[in-house]
């Protein structure tokens, strides 16, 4: 049946061109950046889990998160985010981490987010609980709260080999020149900020640091909470967006930020089997150039 | 909180509106069939304050106690808390206001209700509308909210109980404690709903401002 579908694919990519980079976008291996400080590579679209993950004790809905994990790790995912504010997001993923077992090669990564140093540690061994993982493999300030207090014993985890990398984050361009502060003194490998088609301020002075600092980035809010999606849905997708293999507005979105050559990985949250296939195919095929990402951000900026 | 003034009702909301609805539709189907014969209950109270039975104010303090006592443990703490950690800090303001309905039905004098409009107005939308209210705008019943059993209709019917109880003796010491979590929970309840964008935010709000400014008229 899969070869039928193949061979019928191949007959009509040959009058159809758009249709065989439709092919690429569900299939292959998911493309991958390097994380600048140790050159591991990570897929450059992982999986975000504000509000989407955090369905308290549903039992309908914790078995729709671990589908949509089943559907992001077969499809190549690895980078998971959670925060301890986002509610029940951590069991709920521990729970689908558990019952993927070996299927899950997940790339952990979590926040601190408590205004005590002195109780940061109980909270994330907490959410390592949660999660039922031996180690974090990232773990970053949330919001920058108390920060001065956490990377310190951030820092002083991954010397002990308790967590891999270490970094900080905000969200919707929020206290930008903090980040910038932290990200020139402090030892980081990761900042997580806020990056989308039309929330592009880091593009002047965030992403260029972390490129000269060689700070892995983190992009969270890449739909606007899905607001932007919302909005792009109600216009046509252009086609000359068939150039780069995007099958619809949520790989815009996604190939936009993801080509940006200081973004690590993109983090989108969803709750749906087909959206996080529709997201992972972002990381697959062809990149938009310099060009194209600027005739993509003048396109959505006119509409 | 930094630059607060950035942030947007939706950016508190920790959970999509979905897992909102199906939060009441597993609590109402845990509760089953507690519902209609909780629904009876306030009925039978309403009816016996607005005939001016003297036992009916006392006992109505102590049926809200109850109820503040019940939507504290089991809506807030049980299952609310487990999407929204805010949710512990309502528990226990739903637990003292219990214990505040408590004392208020220990300390009140006997005697019939006031007959105050806006105060049987708003028991009787706590008690026979809301249930349907969201029936209503589209949604199941499996989502109603139920006095004495979800925390919009129990505030909404304790703020009508508080315009209609008459204060005397050792109780006007305490009149106005009562009234300072339900009308906290009326902008903290009506925020939710207006992130949730649920067409009925706007009716707790309303609710507590007709409850203060009947309350104030009363007084002067």
């Amino acid at each position: 049946m899969l070869l039928q579908r193949r061979q019928l694919f191949a007959a009509l990519a040959s009058v159809w061109p758009g249709l065989s980079l439709r092919a690429q976008t569900t299939a292959g291996p998911l493309l991958t950046r390097a994380i600048p400080s140790s050159g591991e590579a990570i897929p450059l679209v992982g999986l975000g889990s504000w509000i989407t993950f955090n369905v308290g004790h549903d039992p309908v809905a914790r078995e729709a998160c671990t589908e949509v994990m089943r559907a992001f790790f077969e499809g190549g995912g690895r980078l998971i985010d959670s925060s301890p504010m986002y509610g029940s997001s951590q069991p709920v993923i521990g729970q689908g981490l558990a019952r993927l077992g070996r299927a899950a090669p997940v790339f952990a990564a979590d926040k601190v987010w408590i205004g005590s140093g002195a109780r940061g540690t109980e909270q994330i061994e907490a959410s390592r609980r949660f999660w039922g993982v031996p180690r974090f493999d990232l773990l970053q300030v949330h919001n920058l709260l108390a920060w001065e207090e956490h990377l310190p014993q951030l820092f002083a985890m991954k010397s002990a080999g308790r967590v891999r990398y270490v970094g900080i984050t905000t969200s919707e361009g929020r206290r930008h020149a903090e980040i910038e502060k932290v990200m020139r003194s402090q030892p980081i490998d990761f900042v997580q900020i806020s990056y989308n088609l039309l929330d592009r301020e880091v593009e002047q002075r965030i992403l260029p640091l972390a490129r000269e600092r060689g700070i892995g980035v983190i992009v969270n809010r890449p739909f606007r909470e899905g607001a932007l999606l919302r909005e792009l849905q109600r216009h046509r997708l252009p086609p000359w967006a068939a150039e780069f293999g995007c099958d619809g507005w949520a790989q815009f979105a996604l190939k936009f930020i993801v080509s940006h050559p200081a973004v690590t990985c993109a983090i989108p949250a969803t709750s749906s089997v087909a959206h996080v296939r529709q997201n992972l195919g972002a990381a697959r095929g062809v990149l938009p150039d310099a060009a194209m990402r600027a005739r993509m951000a003048a396109h959505v900026a006119a509409l | 909180m930094s630059e607060w003034w950035t942030y947007r009702l939706s950016d508190f909301l920790l959970f999509s509106p979905r897992t909102w609805h199906r939060l009441f539709e597993l609590y109402h189907a845990w509760l089953w069939p507690a519902q209609p014969l909780v629904l009876l209950l306030g009925v039978g109270l309403l009816f016996a304050l607005w005939r001016g039975a003297p036992w009916a104010p006392r006992a109505c303090c102590l049926a809200l106690a109850t109820a503040w006592a019940w939507v504290a443990w089991a809506f807030h703490l049980q299952r609310y808390a487990a999407i929204n950690w805010a949710a512990t800090w309502f528990a226990l303001a739903f637990a003292f206001q219990a214990v505040l309905m408590l004392a208020l039905a220990w300390l009140s004098a006997s005697g019939p209700a006031r007959r105050s409009p806006t105060g049987f107005a708003l028991l009787i939308g706590a008690v026979t509308l809301m249930p349907v209210l969201g029936v209503a705008c589209g949604r199941p019943w499996q989502e109603a909210e139920v006095f004495g059993l979800t925390p919009d209709a129990t505030v909404l019917g304790t703020l009508g109980f508080l315009l209609v109880q008459v204060h005397g003796g050792r109780s006007r010491a305490l009149a106005a404690w009562p009234w300072l979590i339900p009308l906290m929970w009326c902008g903290v309840g009506g925020a939710t709903l207006f992130a949730l964008e649920l067409p009925w935010a706007g009716l707790l709000p309303l609710a507590g401002l007709a409850a203060v400014i009947a309350g104030l008229a009363r007084r002067y």
